[in-house]
């Protein structure tokens, strides 16, 4: 199953709702996620070099870095969202972060986990790949890992995950150039990965199934229906309220009292 | 949003997160194998122990702090005085040059007496403190330390009513203030979060320290000898970073009670393991990062600072320069409050960046006094000795930098991030308030003993 990126659109959505500049249409541009404290700063300025500045996106008051950098002949975007644990808008950061990877349309995501804390790390992978197929997982500080003892089945892993790993020691540039590569491959769609997304427990997957039927004609092609129907079920509305801010043009006005959530 | 109808899904969101890490715990117990001796892992335990102990974190982190001042006042003397050596040996030849070139004596006194030997000042008492000050810290921020220091006072801002990532934010502004009030987001509460911008200003940030390190070191340390003094001037930096915590926390406590009521929030603060710092990495960005760029700024400001003040000084209006009129007219209310009229003009003109503060002291006191030979660390102390300081003048002048209100950058930083008229205001009239109250309270007890 290799469905596109939820969300359908150009890449205006970048320039026009989050103020990301591209410097060519043809820019890929690559969302850059992770846990705080997984070296995802040091990720970003291992890829991008001294090529960045921080920008500020509209709305809302969470500031994130925009950097650039080139690889066989392809030019990339590399927005660096907010640290967060997880992608359930409890916070301004983790709802900017949720927002760039839903709506900025992203040609990937990468996910930055941290190698000695995989346990703590994998939720957010997990989450992401709830939203898009296009994940990149990079599994960092493998040196420190490696000094702590802690092996890790990195083929078992992205097995398990149905996405690409890989192994990083971004302090010393190690894997660095297969990262890029991947990247570039999910980016332009030579490696299309397919997340595996385990049903939740019965009693979620019902409530899923009861919601569907109703967010799907109002979401459907922008954002995953099922995505959107666990959200819900989560409690969360503001992935609604940003449907309405970030699509041009919503695929139907949303009423009142249209979506009941089922006892 | 009204859209969605109201339901208690609480049961299920308890459900999908356990099935989120039911799944993460699946996947890292088939592919993630921990060593068989966890000795690593026992060793950032063991140290977290100690770090944040109930009883040894406090004397640790007081520890920690003097050593960094210590080693940044002790190491700092040599390399400034040689610095001013070498500038003023460069400004004998320069001014050889423009008498030799017959220029107007106008012109030698804006670029030399005012351009050049104001940044030559700022470069030769501020460079080295910062090459050494950043560095140091810089390795204690990437070893992991800080957030062990935030643990440590989360419950000291929340016994104040204000959030534990205060404690962050607050560590942040050590670095500088504008930068502590933008990394205020990370607060969710707007409480707690005004709380935290308003107070931030409370810590010294780069721009302050190097004032408070050489007034210290000037007439705190030099009044004991020698052998002590470096120790004695980390004790007085040290104990105005306490000043400086303790205003925090008990104007964060009196907002709390006050204005801003409310209960503090918990959150979750992870430790993380202790890394081994990149000294060579370390370098190449704190001194490029923050050494140049406080010193630039620096330079930037005072250089045309310099040559104002020089003007100031030298437009005379009857028998005295706008300068002296100014300072003469300041001047007793600032001796109510242990500094004098230039001391207190000093910090007005230095709103745009508290680095030039010092600096535009040092060009008004050239600029009117008798002294024109500046060519030592000890000159500069006798420079201000000629106009009357004592040690409660250096003292009042460290308490007014510590506590007043905050330079222009973070003013507008704050107006930005709150979008509120009335916090910004409060961010700035309640630290000149406390500032001047401390200030006069000092300056008029110390009178009163007689103690100078």
């Amino acid at each position: 199953m290799s469905q596109t990126s939820c969300c359908q659109g150009t890449h205006a959505a970048c320039t026009e709702r989050f103020e990301i500049e591209l410097q060519s249409p043809d820019d890929l541009v690559i969302a850059l996620a992770g846990n705080p404290n997984t070296g995802k700063s040091t990720v970003f300025n291992a890829l991008t070099g001294m090529n960045q500045h921080t920008g500020n996106w509209a709305g809302k008051t969470v500031g994130s870095a925009i950097g650039r950098f080139r690889h066989r002949e392809h030019s990339f975007t590399l927005v660096d969202l907010p640290g967060t644990y997880s992608l359930l808008s409890q916070s301004a950061d983790e709802q900017v972060a949720r927002d760039f990877i839903c709506f900025g349309n992203p040609h990937a995501t990468l996910v930055v986990t941290d190698a000695t804390n995989l346990e703590r790390n994998l939720n957010l992978a997990l989450q992401v790949m709830e939203v898009t197929d296009r994940v990149v997982v990079a599994v960092n500080l493998m040196d420190e890992a490696k000094r702590k003892g802690i092996t890790i089945d990195l083929a078992g892993l992205q097995e398990q995950l149905g996405v690409p790993v890989i192994p990083l020691s971004a302090r010393k540039g190690e894997g660095l150039p297969e990262l890029k590569d991947m990247l570039l491959k999910v980016a332009l769609g030579e490696v299309q990965p397919a997340p595996k997304l385990l049903p939740y427990s019965e009693e979620v997957e019902r409530a899923v199934a009861d919601l569907l039927p109703q967010v799907e004609p109002l979401v459907g092609g922008v954002l995953r229906p099922r995505w959107v129907a666990l959200r819900l079920l989560d409690g969360d509305e503001s992935v609604l309220a940003a449907l309405e801010q970030y699509t041009l043009e919503p695929p139907r006005q949303i009423r009142s009292g249209e979506v009941v959530i089922p006892q | 949003m009204q859209n969605v109808q109201q339901a208690d899904t609480s049961a299920l969101r308890d459900q999908m997160v356990s099935d989120i890490y039911a799944r993460t715990e699946a996947i890292v117990s088939q592919t993630v194998t921990l060593p068989e001796n966890k000795t690593q892992l026992d060793f950032d335990r063991r140290l977290d122990n100690v770090l944040t102990s109930r009883w040894l974190g406090y004397p640790i982190m007081l520890l920690m702090l003097g050593t960094v001042f210590y080693v940044t006042i002790a190491g700092a003397n040599v390399p400034s005085g040689l610095l001013a050596d070498f500038f003023f040996w460069i400004e004998g030849y320069l001014t050889a040059v423009f008498t030799w070139l017959g220029t107007p004596a106008w012109v030698h006194g804006v670029l030399i007496e005012g351009l050049y030997r104001g940044t030559a000042w700022v470069v030769s008492v501020m460079l080295p403190p910062m090459a050494i000050f950043f560095p140091v810290f810089a390795i204690l921020e990437d070893f992991g330390y800080l957030p062990r220091v935030a643990f440590n006072l989360d419950r000291f801002f929340k016994k104040a009513g204000a959030h534990g990532k205060q404690a962050l934010t607050m560590s942040m502004g050590f670095g500088c203030n504008a930068a502590g009030v933008t990394a205020c987001r990370i607060i969710e509460s707007p409480r707690e979060r005004i709380i935290a911008i308003i107070t931030n200003n409370f810590v010294p940030c780069n721009g302050r320290f190097p004032t408070l390190i050489t007034l210290a070191t000037l007439f705190m340390g030099g009044a004991v000898g020698l052998a002590y003094g470096s120790l004695v001037a980390t004790g007085v930096v040290v104990g105005l970073v306490l000043i400086g915590i303790s205003a925090t926390l008990s104007v964060s406590w009196l907002l709390s009670k006050t204005l801003l009521r409310g209960i503090p929030s918990n959150f979750t603060l992870e430790l993380p393991p202790y890394r081994k710092p990149q000294f060579g990495r370390l370098m190449i960005r704190s001194v490029y990062d923050r050494t140049i760029f406080v010193l630039k700024r620096a330079v930037i400001v005072a250089a045309p600072a310099g040559v104002a003040t020089w003007i100031l000084a030298n437009i005379f209006v009857g028998d005295l320069s706008i300068l002296q009129h100014a300072a003469l007219f300041l001047d007793p209310f600032a001796r109510a409050i242990g500094l004098d009229g230039y001391i207190l003009m000093a910090f007005i003109l230095g709103l745009p960046a508290n680095e030039i503060v010092l600096p535009i002291l040092i060009m008004s006191y050239l600029s009117t006094g008798a002294m024109t030979e500046m060519d030592s660390l000890a000159e500069l102390k006798n420079l201000f000795l000629s106009y009357g300081w004592t040690w409660l003048t250096a003292l009042c002048m460290m308490l007014f930098s510590l506590l007043h209100y905050p330079c222009g950058t973070t003013m507008w930083t704050i107006a930005k991030e709150t979008k509120s008229t009335k916090w910004t205001l409060v961010a700035i009239l309640l630290p000149t308030g406390i500032a001047l109250g401390v200030c006069f309270l000092v300056a008029q007890t110390v009178r009163f003993f007689g103690w100078v």
